[in-house]
């Protein structure tokens, strides 16, 4: 298992950021973010006081509101080698904008300034720092993917869970048309705009629809809530929306096999 | 039809999105601009390249906007132009309809300019007693509609062929009975080009101004600025001050990436550039050449640390890659601009209290960034507006409630902690085979949405709990 692009990632420390969303909606998505980076050699720690990155309040325009959430997170998160999330957004909210609004705050902006240069997603993490490769997963089925918007313009979010999902034997990909365009979820603005969001998720899920995969994945829960929802609500219950550590684990029973397979703890990839 | 104001941005919001056809027809230009751009990039190795360096030529201007200026106008003048200036669009529009009145025109032309829109210039030659006869053919078919444009590059994009047939048939002295395209444009030329002939005043924008030489480029593939320029006797450029380039050389990769940008083509049919009033020895050209240069709101941006968007070149990619322009169309947001680019340009035109909407009603996903020829950072921007609409309390007071409440609770962990456990206990009342329909306070995502319900305890609750009994565990051991 251990095959690390930096060969000390069992001497760092990871902070894990769960995220709001992960932690009142979907906590299989933590524990399955645990998972994963204790696989690739990490030691992991998931610090009890935490809450959210602030994005609301920064996409909202509260800069004062953003400055007393992220506080807290720096505070928190500082003293790990790695802060990692398992969210596209939520990453590059502290990678890239935190020190935005720290610019009159010179003490700060140094402590965000570190903070972001230990920053990353889970998903990028696991490929480009630790170089870990999944192995005995399997599942039997195909997946489609969204690239969520923050994950793939802000941090380069592209390639990395591709190649996670390549590793699972019998799993197959099945290209979404327009993949890297917006969901429509956008945090505030889906519950402000929600019918300007409904017309674009409802695109969205009509080419998903269109790729007769089995399972929807993306890295962002509020994306895929977004879609699932939609989905949901158009009947396609079908297709199963996961987040790809969900996937890559197990940890959901929509994904059960794999976990299945973990549990017999064999190399055979036949079911 | 009548323009829809900035302040209603919801109403028209709704009332684009229940048009049935709508989205059709926006995606008939913009799906076609969004493949042909992506092409025309991928045939130019050197676009990264051309993208920086139409930026840093952009910075340069904006840098030094005050000697620019000064030496364009010297420069124009040298060549016979007489330059005004106006400080806002009130003023651009006077000094325009008073230099008509002066020349007592009959008949005005005009070429396709979104700052004779920005300035209201359509509307003042409405309401005088002169004609207004554009000579751009979307100008002229959004002119007999009466709509105003909805995109900066394809006025009349939300109109269909269908609709051109109507309004050429009812307006047109001898219209065609056919539908093609090629008769719809001869009928459209019988109609207008005796009046291009014989207008007295042409009037037209201007892409680049360029200071070395007091000249000013149009681009087109009409050709329809140029039958502004060359047969009335006067011709009055109205140009934004961010129109500004140094000279040629730097008016040339910016055109590259401009006509790439908007269309995906490597050139337009006509480019000119044209040089104050006709001289000596000249075979053509206006007898008088006036050059008007405005500010409306641009020396305040500068002011207020918006100057990267005056790099802005109007080649609408931003708004053709925009998953909401897409879907609402130009007319909705109310205003001459549309789209990305408008939102971040509208509150410095018409005021931020009246045009904050806008800034809100993007998911700031990122792509118009991307897509944009000078880098502009666009959702950048938008969320810069909207921190000041913040400061400036002009965001709803409802708003302010919850975002506050929520940066009150994210501030503090443990108490973020304990109202998230208590949400989640509150879901799971609402919550049937593992959805939630509906429950009170979140019709903004399930009216058109079911909600993931949550498992039943929160991420930290059930982490510290396994926490517990694993320590447990290793101390019995």
């Amino acid at each position: 298992m251990m095959n690390t692009k930096d060969s000390q990632i069992s001497d760092k420390k990871v902070g894990l950021f769960v995220t709001c969303l992960v932690n009142t909606m979907r906590p299989s998505v933590g524990f399955a973010s645990v998972q994963l980076l204790e696989e690739a050699g990490c030691s992991v720690e998931v610090p009890e006081l935490q809450s959210c990155c602030g994005q609301p309040s920064f996409n909202s325009g509260d800069d004062e509101g953003t400055r007393q959430v992220a506080k807290q997170v720096i505070q928190h998160f500082e003293h790990f080698d790695y802060l990692v999330v398992p969210s596209g957004s939520c990453a590059s909210m502290i990678k890239k904008h935190f020190v935005e609004v720290f610019q009159d705050q010179p003490e700060w902006l140094t402590r965000a300034e570190h903070l972001a240069s230990i920053t990353h997603e889970l998903l990028s993490f696991l490929v480009d720092i630790c170089d870990f490769e999944p192995k005995n997963v399997s599942l039997d089925g195909s997946y489609t993917y969204h690239d969520s918007c923050s994950g793939l313009r802000s941090l380069g979010v592209y390639e990395q869970p591709r190649k996670l999902l390549s590793s699972v034997e019998g799993l197959e990909h099945k290209q979404l048309t327009a993949s890297t365009e917006c969901c429509g979820f956008g945090g505030t603005f889906c519950v402000k705009y929600t019918d300007i969001s409904n017309a674009i998720v409802g695109e969205k899920t009509e080419n998903i629809v269109a790729t007769k995969a089995d399972y929807l994945l993306g890295g962002d829960m509020g994306c895929l809530m977004n879609m699932a929802g939609k989905l949901n609500r158009e009947g396609h219950t079908e297709i199963k929306t996961l987040h790809t550590a969900e996937l890559l684990t197990g940890q959901r029973p929509e994904a059960m096999q794999n976990k299945a397979m973990e549990n017999s703890g064999g190399n055979d990839a036949s079911k | 039809m009548q323009a829809n104001k900035p302040q209603n941005f919801y109403k028209n919001v709704s009332e684009a999105l229940a048009q049935p056809n709508l989205k059709a027809i926006i995606r008939r230009t913009t799906d076609k601009a969004d493949a042909k751009r992506a092409e025309a990039v991928s045939n130019f190795p050197g676009f990264e390249n051309a993208r920086t360096q139409g930026q840093k030529i952009k910075d340069h201007v904006i840098k030094h906007m005050d000697h620019y200026l000064a030496e364009f106008e010297k420069n124009a003048k040298a060549q016979g132009a007489i330059v005004h200036w106006a400080s806002t669009g009130e003023e651009a529009t006077k000094i325009v309809m008073d230099i008509c009145k002066q020349h007592e025109a009959k008949k005005i032309t005009r070429s396709k300019s979104m700052l004779g829109e920005e300035i209201g210039l359509s509307h003042a030659l409405d309401h005088s007693d002169m004609e207004r006869i554009e000579t751009d053919l979307a100008e002229h078919i959004i002119q007999l509609a009466g709509d105003p444009p909805s995109h900066i590059v394809w006025p009349a994009m939300h109109r269909s062929r269908e609709d051109v047939v109507k309004l050429f048939r009812s307006n047109h002295k001898s219209p065609t009975q056919s539908e093609e395209i090629i008769d719809l444009v001869r009928s459209a030329r019988r109609d207008l080009r005796t009046k291009f002939l014989t207008s007295d005043i042409g009037i037209s924008g201007s892409n680049f101004l360029l200071a070395d030489s007091g000249s000013s480029c149009t681009v087109t593939n009409e050709g329809n600025a140029e039958l502004t320029i060359t047969p009335p006797k006067v011709h009055i450029v109205t140009a934004g001050i961010e129109k500004l380039v140094p000279s040629m050389a730097h008016a040339v990769p910016l055109l590259r990436l401009l006509t790439r940008s908007a269309t995906g083509a490597e050139i337009t049919q006509y480019i000119t550039f044209h040089n104050g009033a006709k001289r000596e020895g000249d075979a053509d050209g206006p007898e008088v050449s006036h050059i008007v240069l405005v500010d409306n709101g641009r020396t305040k941006m500068l002011a207020d640390g918006m100057e990267e968007m005056l790099r802005c070149i109007r080649c609408g990619a931003c708004m053709n890659h925009c998953v909401v322009y897409k879907h609402i169309g130009g007319h909705a947001y109310g205003s001459v601009y549309p789209g990305p680019m408008g939102s971040v340009l509208t509150p410095h035109i018409e005021g931020l209290e009246v045009a904050n909407k806008q800034t809100h009603a993007c998911t700031l996903n990122g792509r118009c960034e991307e897509v944009c020829p000078v880098n502009i950072p666009l959702p950048k921007l938008l969320r810069a507006l909207r921190a000041k609409s913040w400061s400036k309390k002009y965001e709803p007071i409802t708003n302010r409630f919850v975002v506050s409440a929520y940066a009150m609770l994210a501030s503090r962990p443990k108490l973020f902690q304990l109202s998230s456990s208590m949400g989640v206990v509150m879901m799971k009342l609402f919550s049937r085979k593992g959805w939630i329909q509906s429950m009170p306070f979140t019709s903004g995502w399930t009216s058109n949405r079911d909600l993931i319900a949550p498992e039943s305890k929160t991420f930290m609750q059930q982490y510290k709990k396994q926490r517990k009994s694993s320590n447990t565990a290793e101390k019995q051991q």
